[in-house]
């Protein structure tokens, strides 16, 4: 198991506290393509950011490649993030003032790779993803699309063994949002790159491998997909 | 180091106006520190550049007047000093303090006219011992000093100041040309064996003839006008006012005054002086700095505020960056030098400035003075600030200017990063 998860649980302290997770139990193995579907508030983005070390948990397990992921201290978080997991966001997430190459080269810096040999790299993903020529381009002047494009290089880059999607098509039309899964089931399957798509949206669900559903804090059913035939808006496209 | 700079850049770029002014309340504060360090320096280096011709460890003793009777005498007596005091002074009772001894006569009153060709100068003549210049700072042009031989035969030989030689040349031939030459001093005749160099910032008007000639050239009159002596072995202001006290006491005693009579006698004692000129100009210099500190805060707070905002604003960003892998000291890192650079940049902006208006003072105020009672004062003499200052200045404002960015920073490496993603 590339990653598991044992009875963790997740309490939002405040003046409501709030129990978002209520005893999570999840393994996913490294190559799978999986979703985490469920409605806002059902905890899904709260789960993906405890997969991805961004929030930590109050209690149970998390393995993160037989390793166990709890109170770490940010130093170390940081060196997990960086090489072990990219992150792809529904904002993108992208820093407005620097180019795309200079967004996408940017986890390399945080690993140390000499400035050269980064800035090749990054023309490489940004090539493979049909952005060559928007390298020199900053974020406000390019379409969701390719700023999500952008952000997926940007997650690539590292050769993480993870890729977390929160709603990576939240912010993008129908067709655009096709071509995003399609890059993303195109990477999983080429790459055998573990990716973990959090949605809401059944037909986003549908391109992956494998739904987890998630309700109020607990998961549902964990349903097999490989068929691609779960949606109920129809099987071939991404209802908007 | 090329990436850091980048990020710099970019960051500085993208804020011009926040840069601007975080920038010109460095350069302000540095700025006011090195013309404010420059001007007291001009001020100190006017009212005590006088000190340096002073050498210390010396006592000037002027007779005065009693101020109480005393064995049957009336006060208000006038008291004179004689050669006789001299030779006392040297002798047994103060030689363990007592150096040299320098008695010396000024004509009062009496304005003697120096003649030669055309010039004629109206001056004053001083009788002095050869031992003079060993007490006194006396910088000789061309010639030589007083010896111990014009003073033995009497000789009529003149040491002359080096403004009057100059008009006495007249743009004609050097200081060595006038050495041997005759004046007429009043209604004698004087050999030139020596120029001197003149007094600064004053009209010197002296002519230094040896003591014992003086003497016989005005029969009767043996009253000396003052006598120096240079002493050695009073370290604090104390030990030297227990010293002239007990000074006092014995010229008291010779010339039938009380001997706690203060006014007899006075003592002008130079090595006292410069303590407290000393003490005074320590004491300006820590005002100064306090104010100069102060300044400088100002400037400090400035940038620690800018670097507050400035992290707030950026939380965003920085949450990106943690999510992609940035470490916390990353994040610090960034924050630091950023506010490293803006201090060190705008700081060295002050730092030059300050230096020029310094300059441009040292132009203007330097170069005029103020006529005060017949004395041209400078107002303000080399007001500079040293370059060594002014750097340990803009290193103290960029190591402050750290200190101030670290506290921000470091509250923005603490963030979980999940929350900062979540600033916008």
């Amino acid at each position: 198991m590339l990653i598991e998860l044992k009875d963790v649980n997740k309490v939002y302290t405040g003046a409501q506290p709030l129990h978002v997770l209520k005893g999570i139990n999840l393994g996913i193995d490294s190559g799978e393509f999986v979703s985490i579907m469920g409605a806002s508030g059902s905890g899904k983005s709260t789960l993906l950011n405890i997969l991805g070390i961004l929030d930590n948990y109050d209690s149970g397990e998390y393995w993160l490649d037989g390793r166990l992921i709890k109170n770490l201290s940010e130093k170390e978080a940081a060196a997990y993030r960086n090489r072990k997991i990219g992150f792809i966001f529904q904002s993108f997430n992208l820093i407005s003032f620097k180019t795309a190459l200079e967004n996408v080269e940017l986890p390399l810096f945080y690993m140390g790779v000499a400035r050269k040999k980064r800035q090749s790299l990054a023309m490489e993903y940004l090539d493979r993803l049909g952005l060559r020529d928007w390298a020199g381009h900053y974020p406000n002047e390019m379409s969701g699309g390719q700023k999500q494009r952008v952000a997926i290089a940007r997650s690539l880059i590292t050769h993480p063994q993870i890729i977390l999607a929160d709603e990576p098509t939240g912010a993008l039309d129908s067709k655009t949002s096709e071509e995003v899964m399609r890059l993303l089931a195109d990477l999983n399957r080429e790459e055998k790159v573990t990716i973990i798509v959090v949605t809401h949206e059944s037909g986003v669900a549908n391109c992956t491998n494998k739904i987890v559903h998630i309700k109020d804090g607990l998961i549902g059913a964990v349903e097999d997909n490989t068929g691609h035939n779960s949606s109920a808006f129809g099987t071939s496209t991404i209802m908007k | 180091m090329r990436d850091i700079l980048l990020e710099i850049w970019e960051s500085v770029r993208r804020n011009k106006l926040r840069t601007c002014l975080t920038g010109f309340a460095v350069s302000w504060g540095i700025l006011m520190l090195v013309i404010l360090l420059g001007a007291g320096n001009g001020v100190m280096n006017s009212t005590m550049g006088n000190m340096e011709e002073i050498a210390s460890n010396i006592m000037e003793i002027y007779p005065g007047r009693t101020s109480k009777p005393y064995e049957g005498l009336k006060e208000g007596r006038w008291l004179r000093l004689t050669e006789k005091d001299a030779s006392f002074m040297e002798g047994n009772a103060f030689s363990n303090v007592i150096d040299r001894v320098s008695p010396s006569k000024s004509l009062e009153g009496d304005n003697y006219k120096l003649t030669y060709g055309k010039t004629k100068v109206t001056v004053y003549v001083k009788g002095v011992g050869s031992d003079y210049s060993n007490i006194n700072k006396v910088e000789i042009y061309a010639g030589r000093f007083l010896n111990k031989n014009d003073e033995d035969q009497l000789r009529k030989v003149v040491i002359v100041p080096s403004n009057i030689a100059d008009r006495m040349l007249d743009g004609r031939g050097d200081y060595d040309s006038l050495i041997g030459r005759r004046v007429k001093v009043g209604s004698f005749s004087f050999k030139i064996v020596g120029i001197r160099k003149s007094f600064e910032n004053q009209d010197d008007r002296q002519l230094f003839i040896p003591l014992s000639t003086l003497m016989r050239l005005t029969p009767g009159n043996i009253y000396l006008s003052s006598i120096d002596i240079s002493f050695h072995g009073l370290k604090t202001e104390q030990q030297n006012k227990d010293f002239e006290t007990k000074l006092k006491r014995a010229l008291n005693e010779r010339h039938m005054a009380a001997p706690d009579d203060e006014s007899a006698f006075w003592i002008w004692n130079r090595f006292t002086m410069a303590m407290q000129i000393e003490k005074g100009r320590s004491i300006l210099e820590i005002a100064l700095w306090i104010i100069g500190i102060f300044t400088l805060m100002s400037g400090i707070v400035g940038v620690s505020n800018i670097m507050l905002i400035t992290v707030k604003e950026r939380t965003h960003e920085f949450g990106i960056r943690k999510a992609i892998g940035a470490s916390p000291w990353a994040i610090i890192k960034l924050i630091i030098s950023e506010s490293v650079a803006i201090t060190a940049v705008f700081g060295y902006v002050g730092m030059v400035l300050g230096l020029l208006v310094c300059e441009i003072m040292d132009k203007t105020l330097g170069a005029s003075s103020m006529e005060i009672f017949d004395a041209s004062i400078k107002i303000m003499d080399n007001p500079t600030v040293s370059v060594g200052t002014a750097v340990g200045v803009t290193a103290v404002l960029i190591i402050a200017g750290t200190l101030a960015g670290l506290i921000p920073a470091r509250k923005a490496a603490k963030v979980r990063p999940i929350e900062s993603l979540r600033a916008d």
